[in-house]
């Protein structure tokens, strides 16, 4: 099939690294861009993925064909860009429908250089994804677009996805503090190693005065804001890559550690877990993860492509005591959770901030704060029996 | 946790007949449920009194109770049955109020029986206004989101004039209490308007209740489609957008999954309220349906209403997503939580996730106005729509271009053939654009092919600017079609994408269908066919449920056995319903049995044939003959194609065999040729003639003048029908020459194009209906059903009994030669319905449909023999003898030979009279006429006809009554025959009134009837109340009110139209009178029981065995 979206715009190819390749059209930027082929299932939050971190290096195909519905707002996005490296849809709203809506999708992604293509087979592309894995992928329009042998041949030469240490590569470089909201009870350090937005508000809003550090902080700065808490952010890239010096530090100290998605992977690592790449990994709002203290399901929000390998079914012994697989995706029994069940620590692998998502898991952030109180109650007893 | 084991048998309550609001997708959702009941080893009780389902087929359940369902009854069920617990989500809004009402009489405590899927309270707090509005507040402390319109809960019409200074003033919406799909309901924009529908608003509620509620006219309107379990997991199934905003019910407006025009912020702040909502409510376990409106200014949100049970929009919700939501409820109620659930098309997942759509489903309803003519046809809060089709594609503009197709109405689709309106007719247009009627879209299309802007479309219509825009693409798209210098691939490919037809392309370019077609093939520009999988591809899907599409990787898989493609009937419409599904899917069932691959077409969401489930494939696709011809082509390439089957799915599928034909495709079955024979007069008449069987005289006429002189011939009352048209649509029995004149008057338009048929009518004779299968060799006789009303009421509309209770052996001998010759002389392999009339002694053909009829579900129920199976296996070469052999029919005999013993079924015909006003706000007329009207049936059976009479009614329309006043007034030609009844009721005690000329003559013949006023008298001097007044006033329990052929028909408007208002029944044939005689009889004589279908089948099978 040729031609499949007509219009002002001119042709685009988008080329896979095992040598399939589709036909459509340029949308948002022209040029090339390369990065690692993923899949996102959300309907909704299109603003939200694209301004995502964890998407740094990541060509997104939208498998909703309808993107842009919305257009883009000033009060959505998850950090100050979008992140992902190219952005694959179907079928772009031509006009935006949203009383918040300040601009469309697709001058917004022109503004901030963001190549992307429209009109390909998304659902060919997510299944081919599902089938083969995440891989490299390029996406060529304008004068880029070459002989696909030439094509191909750029992609391959791209650098993986593994092993790449991406979080320097999209934190902060300075420090920041949001405010708690309402009356301050705790102050936590959070490493941004690819914070959402998102996440500071949901702390905030519980009273949690959130020291956002760069990913590079180290314990003396950690400790230098004097926290009740430590917070792990999420982030992109292979954990295998990340240092684990900050993380062990504060479990030696039993500060309490509440981590998300590449957090949760840290603090994985930090264990003695391994981890490894999904096939093609996790990203959407629909996920079904069971608690397993409660047996409750929630409905969660994923963007995840490497997961802790951990037991399911016994606890394990670590270096800082015994620890648990808490959380599971009912779907494929992948490791969602972790805790710490002889120190203040535990992490999830998706996203309880949601946005884009469900707000099922949000309690998780008041067990952070429940863990901080209890830790600050027994530090209190401890120094009053001192 | 898995299920409990406290539960061994659990009571459905079914539906009941098809009524606007509540149709198909009952039978969808029950069928599903009671599937999984009992392979989950419980003993499965139903009650439905709808014949037409596969819900009632007796392998469904382990006991089918084909009973009324009214408190009364389903006691009766309870105390023969004891179940442990009843399910009463299931059934709709009937099921939900009989629960009830079983509950707060004592009768489930009294038994031990316990409700689950949903408690006493938890239903209260759902549909009850007040306790709903708390809930709601309660929600917004608890999430910050969510409110309720401004509103006032009403009982009289003093506190509702009261009420709209509170709130603001008009326009207001009167909303009546416990109503089923918004009947009732409707805005008011001035005194006289409020006074009209809150009056029959606080009549409909039974609890005299209405809300006046501010208007919310032009907001976007949602849907979320939620369940929960015992563990309160929640997960919300499916979101659902109306593109026509707030003021039209969701069961008329097109709807779009998922929705297409909210942030997520704001779809989870709906998310959020729909989960407060379902936990606040209380619904232990199961689906629930919730309404939002949400302002287009600011997003302010209004929860307008919840379903605390399996919806309309859970039906629609299941197929667009593919989570089968009844067959969840059903394992949730018995215990089962969300995780413990496979889900079905992944089958490695479980049911505890949110699905996620990689494609668009659009449903657009489908109405039936010109039915009645009379009624008011704009759309309002009211549900009018008969159907809806629905249509996946992998974006919004194919998906509404192929919803549009799919409603089968010639002016559906968009058409761009013609010039575009001049820029002068636009204002004009956007003006009609600005009331939602049925084709509003076509007339938003036509503004903007006048020049309207996008602004000026959102401006009349507040649709949304997005979906605006959306309707601006598909007139550029036909722009560019126009414009080409030729039809190139991209172009071809281009267009297909968005939806457009072969017809529409061919419409733009001036061409014929097949020529763009043969085109389109020649340059490779074919669809794909794409898989609903609840996952967006994620995962793996099990389940062959395709739709196509445009795109470029096709996932249709190869097979081995060879398929059998069925074609189903589309959307519901009155004349073709959920009998052609139930016999689709029958065919379906039997294929798949004999070793065939079951490939089903279809594109009606509420339908048994659409699950999944029940075939090898579905193709959830349009039923025109390019969308077919593609499935076919499809298939072919995937593995051998036995055949296409067209006999199943009523006159939609019939009409396209000669084409599928001349295309090459394997019609099985009768020939498309035999088809023709049975359907055009002139071949008919030929085999008539041969088989030397006599039709009544008719004539074809092209003039006022040749009209006159063929009626003259035949002699009045003659029929008379343009002669292109089905279900009966425009045919009248007019008894004079000046009528005759009126009519080809008012039928000018039609008759321009085609002649008009002139038939003899036969007054005053016996009609009856017989299915039969042909197998080229033997007939088999399904059954014979002998009309309780006169010949000239529509067969549809007509109630039935079978066996026939005044034709004796002789008569069903010469029915049986006579449809044999016809079965014969046509050609027919599978079945054929044929109607007869019995004028004296001469059997008359009055017409034969080479198909499985609305009968057949009626008739394989009544006799319990599969009709529809044994027609599908003969369709592919069986023959009777073979399933007979088969034990698939009966060793011997047939259903002309029914045991003595043998229980008598009475089909009733339900009819949507409430449904309908005219402009200035009244009702319509409930006189029934050759065109068929009724939305739906029951089946009442017992020993006795009067006792299973008796039961078609209270299924029907409600309890005859037993005691009390009868109004009688009858035309002349009724006076002699109505005399006997009369005596009748006098006897069982009925205080007899009447007009003063009916009264003359009971009089005369010495029964006591009391004198009232006509309508048109007014009230007396001293204030006697009229007949009109009395029936308003609760005073009359039964009318029986046959239409005089010509004058005096006012009165008897006004009688019936009163009696619907009133909910009071009304015989409108004096046959009627003499079966409600029987019946009240009967249950004036004590005890009617019930009984299973599945001993009548014993009984019936025992009889037959001696």
């Amino acid at each position: 099939m040729t031609a499949a979206h007509r219009g002002q715009e001119s042709p685009a190819v988008l080329v896979l690294e095992d040598g399939r390749s589709f036909r459509g059209r340029a949308y948002g930027a022209t040029g090339e861009t390369f990065g690692e082929a993923v899949f996102s299932t959300g309907m909704t939050g299109y603003q939200e993925t694209l301004t995502d971190p964890s998407y740094h290096r990541q060509v997104v195909v939208m498998t909703a064909p309808h993107v842009g519905n919305t257009g883009v707002n000033d009060e959505d996005a998850e950090s100050a860009r979008i992140w992902v490296s190219g952005y694959v849809v179907r079928d772009p709203a031509r006009v935006p429908s949203s009383w918040r809506a300040t601009r469309s999708l697709d001058e917004e992604l022109r503004r901030q250089g963001v190549v992307g293509i429209s009109g390909v087979d998304t659902r060919a592309i997510t299944r081919h994804l599902r089938e083969r894995g995440a891989m490299r992928v390029g996406i060529f329009s304008g004068d880029r677009v070459a002989d696909p042998d030439a094509m191909l041949a750029r992609v391959r030469v791209q650098e993986q996805m593994k092993g790449a240490d991406l979080a320097p590569e999209v934190a902060t470089e300075e420090a920041y503090v949001v405010p708690a909201a309402g009356a301050k009870r705790f102050t936590v350090a959070a490493l941004d190693l690819g914070i959402k937005g998102m996440t500071p508000r949901r702390l905030a809003e519980r009273g949690i005065e959130v020291h956002v550090l760069p990913a590079t902080a180290t314990v003396e700065e950690v400790y230098a804001v004097r926290p009740d808490g430590v917070f792990l952010s999420n982030g992109p890239g292979d954990p295998a890559a990340a240092d684990l010096t900050v993380v062990r530090a504060v479990l030696e100290r039993g500060t309490p550690l509440f981590g998300i998605c590449f957090g949760n992977q840290l603090l994985g690592r930090a264990l003695g877990f391994g981890t490894y790449k999904l096939k093609y990994g996790h990203r959407g709002i629909n996920q079904p993860v069971q608690d397993r203290t409660t047996g409750r399901v929630e409905v969660t929000a994923h963007n995840h492509g490497f997961a802790v390998d951990a037991p399911l079914d016994t606890v394990a012994d670590t270096p800082y005591g015994r620890a648990e697989v808490s959380h599971v995706c009912l779907n494929d029994q992948v490791v969602e959770g972790l805790r710490l069940l002889d120190r203040p620590a535990f992490s999830v692998q998706y996203h309880p901030e949601a946005a884009a998502g469900p707000h099922d898991a949000a309690y998780l952030f008041d067990r952070f704060a429940g863990l901080m109180a209890e830790h600050a109650a027994q530090t209190a007893q401890g120094a009053q029996r001192a | 946790m898995p299920k409990r084991t406290d539960i061994r048998s659990v009571l459905v309550i079914g539906s009941g007949p098809i009524v606007i609001g509540q149709a198909a997708e009952f039978d969808y959702s029950g069928t599903q449920a009671c599937r999984v009941l009992r392979a989950e080893g419980l003993r499965v009780v139903l009650v439905n009194s709808n014949p037409a389902t596969i819900m009632t087929d007796p392998e469904i359940a382990d006991a089918t109770y084909v009973e009324p369902i009214t408190p009364e009854f389903v006691e009766k069920i309870i105390a023969r049955e004891r179940p442990d617990a009843l399910l009463p989500t299931l059934g709709g809004q009937t099921a939900l109020n009989t629960a009830v009402s079983l509950h707060d009489s004592g009768v489930l405590e009294k038994y031990g029986v316990e409700l689950i899927g949903a408690n006493v309270e938890a239903i209260q707090k759902g549909e009850d206004r007040d306790q709903f509005k708390e809930v709601v507040a309660e929600v917004r402390r608890k999430t910050g989101y969510g409110e309720s319109a401004r509103s006032v809960i009403c009982h009289t019409m003093d506190e509702v004039l009261a009420g709209v200074e509170g709130l603001g003033g008009y326009p207001v919406v009167v909303r009546p209490s416990f109503t089923m799909g918004g009947a009732g309901s409707g805005f008011a924009h001035d005194e006289e308007e409020l006074r009209r529908i809150a009056g029959q608003g606080l009549a409909l509620s039974p609890t005299t209740e209405v809300l006046l509620e501010e208007s919310i006219l032009g907001w976007k309107e949602y849907e979320l489609e939620l369940m929960r379990d015992k563990h309160d997991n929640v997960v919300v199934v499916c979101s659902i957008e109306n593109l026509d905003p707030m003021g039209v019910h969701t069961g008329d407006s097109v709807t779009v999954a998922p929705s297409m025009t909210l942030t997520d912020r704001e779809y989870q702040i709906l998310r959020d309220i729909g989960i407060a909502v379902i936990r606040e409510v209380g619904v232990d376990t199961g689906g629930c349906n919730i309404q939002f409106a949400v302002d287009p200014a600011d997003g302010r949100v209004v929860v307008i209403e919840m379903n605390p049970r399996v919806s309309r929009s859970s039906a629609l919700a299941s197929k667009a997503t593919g989570f089968p939501i009844a067959k969840i409820a059903a394992k949730l109620a018995v215990g089962y939580t969300l995780d413990e659930i496979p889900n079905d098309i992944t089958r490695e997942t479980p049911a505890s996730f949110e699905p996620t759509l990689d494609y668009v489903v659009v449903k657009v309803p489908r109405f039936a106005f010109e039915k009645f003519p009379a009624a008011d046809s704009s759309l309002t809060t009211t549900m009018k729509s008969v159907g809806e089709a629905m249509a996946i594609g992998r974006n919004f503009t194919e998906a509404l271009n192929k919803a549009l197709r799919s409603v089968e109405k010639k002016d559906a689709p968009f058409d761009f053939a013609g010039p575009p309106p001049g820029p002068g007719e636009k204002a004009a247009l956007l003006a009609k654009a600005a009331v939602p009627t049925d084709g509003r879209l076509n007339t938003v299309m036509a503004a903007i092919r006048a020049g309207a802007t996008e602004a000026e479309v959102h401006e009349a219509t507040r649709i949304d600017p997005w979906f605006v825009d959306q309707l601006f693409l598909i007139k550029e798209v036909a722009d560019e079609l126009a414009a080409a210098d030729h039809l190139d691939p991209g172009l071809l490919a281009y267009a297909k994408r968005h939806g457009f037809s072969d017809a529409q392309i061919a419409g733009v370019r001036g061409l014929r269908e097949d020529v763009v077609r043969e085109v389109r093939h020649a340059l490779g520009v074919r669809p794909v066919y794409k898989t609903v999988d609840t996952c967006a591809a994620e995962f793996a899907a099990r389940t062959p449920y395709l739709y196509s599409s445009y795109d470029e990787e096709t996932e249709v898989a190869p097979r081995e056995r060879p398929a059998v493609i069925i074609l189903g009937s589309g959307p519901n419409r009155i004349g073709q319903g959920i009998e052609f599904d139930y016999s689709c899917v029958h065919a379906s069932f039997a294929l798949g049995e004999a070793g065939y691959e079951t490939v089903m077409v279809n594109c009606n969401p509420e339908t048994v044939s659409t699950d999944y489930d029940t075939s090898d494939r579905l193709y959830f696709e349009p039923l025109t003959l390019e969308d077919v011809l593609e499935v076919v082509h499809a298939e072919t390439q995937a593995g051998p194609v036995a055949g296409v089957l067209v006999q199943l799915g009523g006159q939609t599928p019939l009409g396209l065999a000669q084409a599928l034909k001349d295309n090459g495709v394997p019609v099985v079955g009768t020939s498309p040729e035999a088809i023709h024979a049975a359907e055009d007069r002139g071949a008919f008449g030929r085999v008539l003639a041969e088989a030397g069987l006599p039709a009544p005289k008719y004539g074809t006429a092209f003039s006022f003048a040749e009209a006159k002189n063929i009626a003259a011939g035949i002699g009045y009352p003659v029929m008379v029908r343009p002669s292109y048209v089905l279900g009966g649509r425009g045919m009248e029995i007019v008894y004079d020459e000046p009528s005759l004149a009126a009519y080809l008057e008012r039928h000018a338009g039609l008759i321009s194009e085609h002649p008009v048929l002139v038939d003899r009518f036969l007054d005053d004779t016996i009609e009856i209906d017989v299915d039969a299968l042909y197998d080229g060799e033997e007939l088999y006789l399904g059954g014979v059903m002998e009309h309780i009303e006169e010949a000239g009421i529509h067969s549809g509309d007509s109630a039935c009994a079978l066996p026939p209770i005044t034709l004796g052996g002789h008569d069903i001998k010469r029915l049986r030669a006579s449809t044999e010759a016809i079965a014969r002389g046509v050609g027919v392999r599978g079945l054929i319905n044929i109607q007869f009339a019995l004028a004296g002694d001469i059997l008359y053909v009055l017409e034969a449909n080479p198909r499985a009829s609305r009968t057949v579900p009626f008739t394989s129920k009544a006799t319990a023999v599969p009709l529809a199976k044994a027609a599908a296996r003969i369709s592919l070469g069986a023959t009777v003898a073979e399933l007979r052999a088969e034990g698939m029919l009966p060793a011997t005999g047939d259903g002309g030979t029914l045991p003595l013993d043998a229980p008598i079924s009475v089909k009733e015909a339900v009819l949507p009279w409430t449904r309908f006003r005219d402009i200035r706000g009244r009702g319509v007329d409930t006189v029934l006429g050759p065109e068929m009207r009724s939305t739906g049936e029951v089946m009442g059976i017992d020993s006795v006809f009067g006792t299973a009479y008796a039961k078609s009614q209270a299924a029907a329309y409600g309890a005859l009554p037993t005691r009390g006043r009868a109004f009688v007034s009858v035309a002349n030609r009724d006076k002699r025959s109505m005399v006997f009844p009369a005596r009748e009721l006098v006897q069982h005690g009925f205080e007899l009134l009447a007009t003063s000329g009916t009264a003359e003559v009971l009089r005369r013949n010495g029964i006591a009837a009391t004198v009232v006023r006509k309508h048109s008298q007014g009230p007396g001097p001293d204030g006697e109340r009229t007949i009109v007044q009395l029936i308003h006033d609760g005073d009359v329990d039964l009318i029986v009110n046959t239409p005089y052929g010509t004058g005096g028909r006012l009165d008897g408007y006004d009688i019936r139209t009163a009696a619907v208002a009133r909910g009071v029944p009304c015989l409108t044939t004096v046959q009627a009178l003499a079966a409600a005689v029987q019946g009240i009889e009967a249950l004036t004589r004590g005890e009617v029981g019930v009984r299973s279908l599945q001993e009548h089948a014993g009984h019936l099978t025992e009889a037959r065995a001696r």
